[in-house]
């Protein structure tokens, strides 16, 4: 029997694949992809509540979050692209213009 | 037992092995018509007029050298054609050949199923297709392949915009995404969408023939200009998958418009009584029919026209195909809402 | 029984995927799990007895949004691997031991507050039945607001792309 329960224990998992990918690469585009990762993480919660409580507005956040994922996306490689043509790299430890 | 098992599974076997020898004969047709519009005679040598030409090609092809060019991503080479024929073929399951008929006393539909996501599944199906084109390209690791990918990419993405638009001004008329219903909903209606929906099914055709990148769209393909394209390093079985998938889209976005705009399995004129005799002619044949047509119109065109220069090719996506798109669909909602309802 | 397969397969798919995503060295490698990793997301989607929402997954974030990374993968064209210089400070044990401990706290809240029983019982009936439909008809009545809102968002994030990816416009 499947239960609510184990979809969190995935969901929970998928997001710590994610968190890992934020924290230990340096890529920025892997960066953003483990941040898919997360909110793909956040739908699965989402929609299992949906069918568990049998209500279809978690579906309804699960557009708006994939809505916000697509808006993410964009502005997040536009600012990639204009970076690079900048520093010529996509490590993330050297965006450190505003750090100090 | 029989019914839920044997059926289905005859089924997509059916439509799977009737899909590939279409396809494969379309390319002898394509040969012969355009033979034809340039006064030659096409392909004779292999059978009767070339008709066991799509054999003799298909022997050649498997028994071709398989190259992989030295600095070439060995997976990702592999697994792009495969990508790109993948989603042509499964698109296949939601198509609605027919209405359900009686066979040996089994109620059998046409169609392999009917889901309640229909046209959204073709659409979501046919553009996860793109990225067989875009990892061709980067996975040869050569300039003309990887130039026409991303070309390719740009315009199946753009012009995926307008044809998903007049996508949504058809769903707006029958109130469903499923094939099925959308079908029957003309039968209701008494009249072929594309009658109603005409600056729609307009788009759809034009966006269509850039989606499956025919000419005069077929950018991706410049000989000329790119040497063959995205499939310029593919040899063998391998190019054939790209050309197979190809012209399965082809199939695809015929049968597509054929549901959608020209009444799928119905007889023409639902409307009119005293052509009832048409009838006798079974919904799978009407079809099978007006595909074809479409298909025949495809290749017409190609014979036809000249290559478009590719920020031409934009521009029209972009400044006139999405305007004119959205232009209608405001207008089928408004009519929908204020006279109709 | 089918059911515990289905999810198992899936959940097993997913997330061996995921941790590819991550641990690829090349980076349009680790796009192309990305991709799978999406596409098995919406068939558990379909198992949730979403289709909706599993051919939205399909079509925008695999037909979508993992294109323009793809796009944008191509189009920097590096010439030194963004990882090879390393900064040695750099704490990796520290990620991982972080992420373990957010695993942990989410496992506890997972496991423990099934204990107590969900508020059962379906909220509120909607006036239409079928999937799409109730998302839809949500979408254009209770959440209309939030919805325009999305779409101002998304059109401010199509000017912002623009402008900042193009070079002079």
């Amino acid at each position: 029997m499947i239960t609510s329960t184990h979809y969190m224990l995935l969901s929970a998992a998928l997001f710590m694949i994610g968190v890992i990918g934020v924290m230990v690469r340096r890529n920025i585009i892997i960066i953003f992809m483990a941040i898919e990762l997360i909110l793909n993480a956040v739908n699965i919660n989402l929609i299992a509540f949906s069918h568990a409580l049998q209500n279809a507005v978690g579906q309804v956040f699960a557009i708006f979050v994939i809505a916000v994922a697509a808006a993410e996306a964009a502005v997040g490689l536009g600012i990639i692209l204009a970076f690079y043509r900048n520093k010529e790299t996509l490590n993330i430890d050297e965006m450190n213009l505003m750090k100090w | 037992m029989i019914d839920t098992f044997v059926i289905p599974l005859v089924k997509i076997l059916v439509v799977l092995n009737a899909t590939l020898v279409a396809v494969s004969y379309m390319v002898l047709l394509e040969r012969k018509v355009i033979a034809w519009t340039q006064s030659r005679l096409g392909p004779m040598r292999v059978g009767p007029y070339g008709v066991l030409q799509p054999i003799a090609d298909a022997i050649k092809l498997m028994i071709k050298e398989d190259i992989t060019p030295v600095r070439a991503d060995r997976w990702v080479f592999t697994l792009a054609p495969i990508i790109s024929m993948v989603p042509a073929l499964i698109v296949y399951a939601v198509i609605p050949f027919g209405p359900t008929v009686t066979i040996f006393g089994h109620a059998v539909p046409l169609y392999v199923t009917d889901i309640n996501v229909g046209l959204l599944y073709i659409v979501s199906v046919a553009s996860v297709g793109v990225y067989g084109i875009i990892l061709a390209g980067y996975a040869s690791n050569s300039k003309y392949p990887l130039l026409a990918s991303l070309r390719a990419s740009a315009q199946l993405i753009s012009y995926e915009v307008a044809v998903t638009l007049t996508l949504v001004s058809v769903i707006l008329m029958a109130g469903s995404l499923s094939m099925v219903s959308i079908v029957l909903a003309q039968e209701q209606a008494r009249v072929w969408y594309g009658f109603v929906q005409p600056l729609a099914f307009g788009i759809f055709f034009i966006g269509s023939l850039a989606e499956t990148n025919r000419a005069p769209f077929d950018m991706p393909e410049a000989e000329q200009e790119l040497t063959g394209g995205f499939h310029t390093e593919y040899s063998g079985m391998r190019f054939a998958l790209f050309f197979l998938a190809e012209y399965a889209n082809m199939i695809v976005v015929s049968s597509v418009a054929t549901t959608l705009f020209l009444g799928g399995w119905l007889r023409p004129f639902p409307n009119v009584a005293w052509l009832g005799v048409l009838d006798l002619i079974p919904g799978w044949i009407w079809f099978l029919v007006k595909s074809f047509v479409f298909l025949y119109i495809f290749i017409w065109v190609r014979a036809t026209l000249p290559r478009y220069r590719y920020d031409q090719l934009m521009r029209l996506g972009w400044k006139v195909l999405i305007p004119l798109a959205i232009l209608n669909l405001v207008a089928t909602a408004i009519v929908k809402v204020w006279w109709l309802a | 029984m089918g059911e515990a397969i289905a999810f198992y397969t899936l959940a097993a798919f997913i997330l061996g995927f995921a941790v590819l995503v991550i641990a690829t060295k090349d980076t349009v490698h680790s796009v192309l799990f990305l991709v799978l990793d999406f596409l098995f997301v919406a068939a558990l989607y379909v198992l949730l007895e979403a289709p909706f929402l599993a051919v939205i997954q399909v079509l925008v974030y695999a037909g979508g949004i993992v294109v323009l990374y793809l796009f944008v993968v191509m189009l920097v064209n590096l010439k030194r691997p963004p990882e090879a210089h390393q900064d040695p400070r750099r704490r990796t044990w520290l990620g991982f031991g972080l992420s373990a401990a957010i695993l942990a706290e989410l496992a506890a809240i997972a496991l423990y507050s099934s204990a107590g029983a969900a508020p059962a019982g379906p909220a509120a009936a909607l006036p239409v039945a079928g999937n799409t439909e109730q998302v839809g008809w949500l979408l254009y009545t209770r959440y209309l607001i939030p919805f325009e809102i999305a779409s101002m968002l998304l059109l401010v994030a199509m000017i912002g792309a623009i402008v900042l990816a193009k070079r002079e416009l």
